[in-house]
């Protein structure tokens, strides 16, 4: 993800026309594909959790456990930090450093939130005894979401970094196409997080 | 402080056990005090362990993949002697939970650290070859991928002397992995090492599928491209979306273990038949991985040394492509005993004999490419015919154990043993021997003794048939897999040729040893002088052997299938450009040892409980991941008076530049003789 | 429909338009399936086919006005790469599950007495 080959600046030397921005949109196009393995990865754990999702093994059930008012909150602050983080890439590409930074913050602001009320909910589970432990369905619940929520972590430490990186380096070829990766990414768990609440709380919540 | 490790972990009362630890450190201390003895260290360091350059990490996995052979191979020849004794009243010389062990390891070692990195090495080696390109996409990732994939080996070879090795067989079905059933160490090393190395191998995946699509050089169209590369570009599509199934599926037996969950328990709800399900969505898939660029290297050796076009170009592809996707519609005829009825076993079969068909149509393109081509008999074309001959067989015994009805009675008996060592050794091993003794010289600037590899051959493809044969035979007679002891009388002589099968087999081995030492000793008599030994038609043959680090000084020009041949025939091979230009390269780095290094600690941390050194561990790998990520010096320039320098060296080498066609040495007659202008 | 801009690097990227469409859109079709779980009393069975519509519908907004997604010639290996790994999913997750209902089926005692199709 970030081992990057070539450089932009030195491509005025590069006789080859080896053109700067092929590098990057390989790089991009490689994370893509990553992103792709990742979808095939959440997918088993998907699988896993459907199919133990109704084995409660004589404890509490989705009905019983999750709140859809709370699930809902932690998808607007999703969907939130998705349209923010949109906001960040329109300013990257206006060169708007200022911007850009205050748009991530934002973002990590309201993926900080997303985790928070996620491991309030996990603290308060576990707490009652409903931990992964408890059963099968329980186990597929907090390791399906538990996933999610670690990427979303890796997002947000990533997020810092980036921040850092555009304070020092400033937008610069590489860190652009960073940006454009961690916008792939961070885009990509809001997609996986649609799966999530459907499957996991709405479903679950019905059956 | 060590969590669970304690002094007890090392088997000191198992001799056999000891005796190997020992043999181990032996030549462990024994390469290291070499390596001291001549200072190469530095060199090491900055030569090899450091290199992003895709020929000397595709030449690291082979070294890898051909030491686990042997490893592998001394679990086998231990199996067989077992099996050969422990008959009746004697119980043999191995106790059943070591005799369980070594078969897991053995599959777990062929499997993960001799076939794969085998595969992943002649990719790496090849594959930029021959798309003209300089690199990979990601030359930086694919060291680290080399690097999870060693280290996770070395856990399997530390499990030998500290702890224990699982003895749940090389795909760990719960629920004799769980806690409860095996509560030592062995399942975890087992789990870290495979957790460890498919990410690796995951990585590579996404890296040749980028290069292959991206950096191609200019005219050379999907369609144009050599059919190896093809085959790795389907290997790695299919990389990409199994082995996401195989981290998941660990993923959730690692939770069971670590964290009490109870996806695949007995008791608490979990469902033992999900991981059989889901390893194998993964486990199908994953043997085509192994078998599509061994048929990927028949095909490029069949063209060369037949002297002809390969037969349907656009077939194979379409076959290759056809059988990569079927291979996620099979999985569950490796269960079909499990229960899922009737209907899913019909579906099941059914895909899994049309997926014979498209195979079937690449060995037709085989014989045809072979039929009215002029066939040089070179050790490539041995492994090659021996391959198409053997694995035809193995493939027939797969039509019948695709039957449900069938399988009933086949499962895991000595049946399948005998069926998929069919596949992988003829199949897959000899695919990789072939590819080994082909672009030997490409890599390293001369050829492989062709007697002893020919010796090696019989000995090989004898020593299967006697070791393997006998396993049908055992199947048929009702002989379960895995078993450490026996009592039915006539089962004993059948083990007892499968013995001396294997005997054959190490014979064989013995003689690739003698092969590598005698090559290297006579390699000035066998030098590369043009780069083109066989009168190769792909472009990893239009360069030096061994090849410069930037492979092409100028990227080619292609304009047909076969780019190479196509530029013999219209002369402009071994043209010299005007003028040489500088070469963008990226730069050694040691990023991906030193998270080798941090993986390995991190894995051995999460095997013995030694909590603080897992953390360690992990926050090290983010950090490095983060300092990679931070720093701008990762490339550089070669400038194009260096390049001029190295390309002229190769030009005095050629004996004639108007010359098209293999090396001067007359002592074979598998070469092509210089032909006139 | 958004503008695909594509920058010198030949990555798409959106407008401001695109974003706040996508985000309205998404706001929308998270409130029906959280509204009909909550508040309907329609049959289950529809509940459930209008949840998976929604999540589906979105989804399909996420990948266009969030990560660019369209028939453009820019796109085509992007889209080519996520409708391959979407027809692998299914294939798997779909085959699994239809493997995992029927073992469950028949690991139930009665699967022994009355087999396929009530045959004995």
């Amino acid at each position: 993800m970030t081992t990057d080959v070539l450089d932009s600046h030195l491509a005025a030397n590069d006789s080859h026309g080896h053109d700067h921005g092929e590098a990057v949109s390989n790089t991009v196009f490689g994370f893509w594909i990553y992103i792709m393995t990742d979808c095939v990865l959440f997918a088993t754990v998907f699988v896993g959790y459907v199919v133990l999702s109704h084995n409660y093994a004589g404890g509490p059930t989705g009905k019983e456990l999750f709140d859809l008012p709370y699930a809902f909150g932690e998808t607007l602050f999703l969907l939130f930090s998705s349209v923010t983080y949109g906001f960040a890439m329109l300013a990257m590409h206006t060169n708007n450093r200022k911007q850009v930074l205050i748009w991530l913050a934002v973002t990590f602001l309201l993926g900080l939130g997303f985790i928070s009320m996620e491991l309030h909910e996990f603290a308060g589970m576990i707490t009652e005894g409903n931990g992964p432990d408890r059963s099968a369905f329980l186990s597929g619940f907090f390791t399906l979401v538990g996933t999610h929520g670690a990427h979303v972590s890796v997002g947000l430490l990533w997020m810092a970094v980036m921040m850092g990186q555009v304070m020092t380096k400033g937008l610069s070829t590489r860190v652009q196409s960073r940006l454009m990766r961690l916008s792939m990414f961070w885009h990509f768990l809001d997609v996986i997080w649609i799966g999530v609440f459907t499957v996991v709380y709405l479903m679950g919540v019905m059956a | 402080m060590l969590g669970k490790l304690t002094l007890s972990a090392i088997p000191y009362d198992n001799p056999i056990i000891m005796g190997a630890v020992a043999f181990s450190l032996l030549v462990a201390f024994g390469i290291a005090g070499a390596i001291t003895y001549y200072g190469k260290w530095g060199y090491l360091w900055s030569e090899w362990l450091t290199s992003v350059d895709h020929k000397k990490i595709g030449v690291m996995y082979i070294i890898l993949a051909l030491v686990m052979l042997l490893r592998g191979f001394a679990d086998a020849i231990m199996m067989r002697a077992q099996q050969a004794f422990s008959f009746g009243a004697s119980h043999g010389y191995l106790p059943a939970e070591h005799f369980d062990q070594i078969f897991t390891a053995h599959g777990t070692i062929m499997i993960f650290f001799m076939a794969m990195p085998f595969l992943l090495g002649l990719m790496n080696v090849v594959v930029p070859l021959q798309i003209g390109a300089r690199d990979v996409a990601f030359p930086a990732l694919n060291s680290v991928s080399l690097w999870l994939t060693v280290v996770s080996a070395m856990l399997v070879m530390v499990s030998l002397g500290v702890g224990e090795f699982s003895q749940g067989g090389w795909t760990g079905y719960p629920p004799l992995t769980e806690l409860h059933f095996s509560p030592g160490s062995g399942v975890d090393y087992w789990i870290w090492a495979l957790q460890i190395s498919g990410i690796g191998t995951t990585l590579t995946g996404l890296n040749f599928l980028i290069t292959i699509l991206k950096m191609r050089a200019p005219g050379m169209t999907l369609m144009r491209m050599p059919v190896f590369t093809w085959a790795a570009l389907c290997t790695s599509i299919l990389i990409i979306m199994a082995f996401p199934a195989l981290t998941g599926t660990l993923a959730m037996l690692t939770l069971d273990r670590y964290a009490g969950m109870h996806f695949f328990t007995n008791a608490m709800g979990g469902n033992m038949m999900l991981y059989t399900n889901l390893l194998w969505v993964w486990g199908h898939p994953e043997v085509y991985i192994l078998i599509i660029p061994a048929f990927g290297v028949f095909s490029e050796v069949v063209a060369t040394f037949s002297g002809k076009r390969l037969f349907g170009y656009k077939s194979m592809v379409y076959a290759t492509m056809a059988i990569a996707f079927l291979s996620f519609t099979v999985w569950l005829h490796h269960f079909f005993t499990m229960g899922a009825g009737p209907d899913v076993n019909a579906f099941f079969g059914i895909t899994t004999m049309i997926i014979a068909v498209p195979t079937g149509v690449k060995v037709f393109n085989w014989l045809f490419t072979m039929y009215k081509g002029r066939v040089r008999f070179n050790q490539a074309m041995y492994w090659t015919i021996g391959f198409i001959v053997t694995f035809v067989i193995g493939g027939v015994s797969g039509v019948l154990l695709a039957i449900p009805g069938a399988d009933f009675v086949f499962h895991n008996s000595e049946f399948l043993i005998a069926h998929f060592h069919n596949m992988l050794i003829p199949g897959a091993l000899f695919g990789y021997f072939a590819g080994y003794t082909y672009w030997f010289p490409k890599a390293f600037g001369f050829r492989l003794n062709e007697k002893w590899g020919k010796r090696a051959f019989w000995a090989w493809l004898t020593g299967f048939y006697v070791a393997f044969m006998p396993l049908y035979v055992l199947g048929f007679m009702g002989m379960p897999r895995r078993l450490y002891h026996y009592s039915n009388p006539a089962w004993h002589p059948y083990l007892e040729v499968a013995a001396v099968g294997a005997v054959l087999v190490m014979l064989g081995i013995a003689f690739q040893v003698v092969q590598l030492i005698v090559s290297i000793k006579e390699r000035e008599q066998t030098r590369d002088l043009t780069g083109d030994p066989w009168d190769g038609r792909t472009l990893e043959w239009a360069i030096a052997s061994p090849a410069p680090f930037y492979n092409f000084a100028h990227i080619p020009q292609v304009q047909d299938l076969d780019a190479l041949t196509d530029m013999k025939e219209r002369q402009v091979i071994y043209k010299r450009p005007e003028k040489y230009e500088d070469i963008h390269m990226p730069k050694n780095t040691g990023v991906g040892f030193i998270m080798g290094v941090f993986a390995f600690l991190f894995g051995f941390a999460m095997v013995w409980h030694i909590w603080w050194l897992a953390i360690a561990g992990a926050l090290a790998i983010t950090g490095s991941i983060i300092a990679r990520a931070t720093t701008e010096d990762v490339d550089y320039y070669v400038p194009a008076a260096q390049v001029e320098r190295t390309e002229n060296e190769r030009y005095r080498q050629l004996p004639s530049a108007a010359v098209y066609g293999g090396a001067s040495e007359a002592d074979d007659d598998t070469l092509v003789p210089a032909a006139s202008a | 429909m958004s503008h695909a801009a594509i920058d010198s690097t030949g990555a798409s990227h959106g407008s401001l338009r695109s974003y706040l469409t996508g985000f309205v859109l998404a706001v929308v079709l998270t409130v029906i399936p959280f509204g009909l779980v909550m508040y309907s009393d329609m049959p289950r069975e529809y509940i459930v086919y209008g949840v998976f519509a929604a999540a589906v519908l979105q989804i399909l907004v996420h990948l266009h006005y969030f990560l660019h997604l369209d028939r453009s010639s820019d796109q085509s290996w992007n889209v080519a790469a996520i409708a391959l790994t979407a027809i692998a999913i299914v294939v798997v997750v779909g085959g699994s599950l239809w493997v995992m209902i029927e073992l469950h089926y028949y690991m139930q005692p009665h699967a022994m007495v009355t087999g396929l199709l009530g045959l004995c």
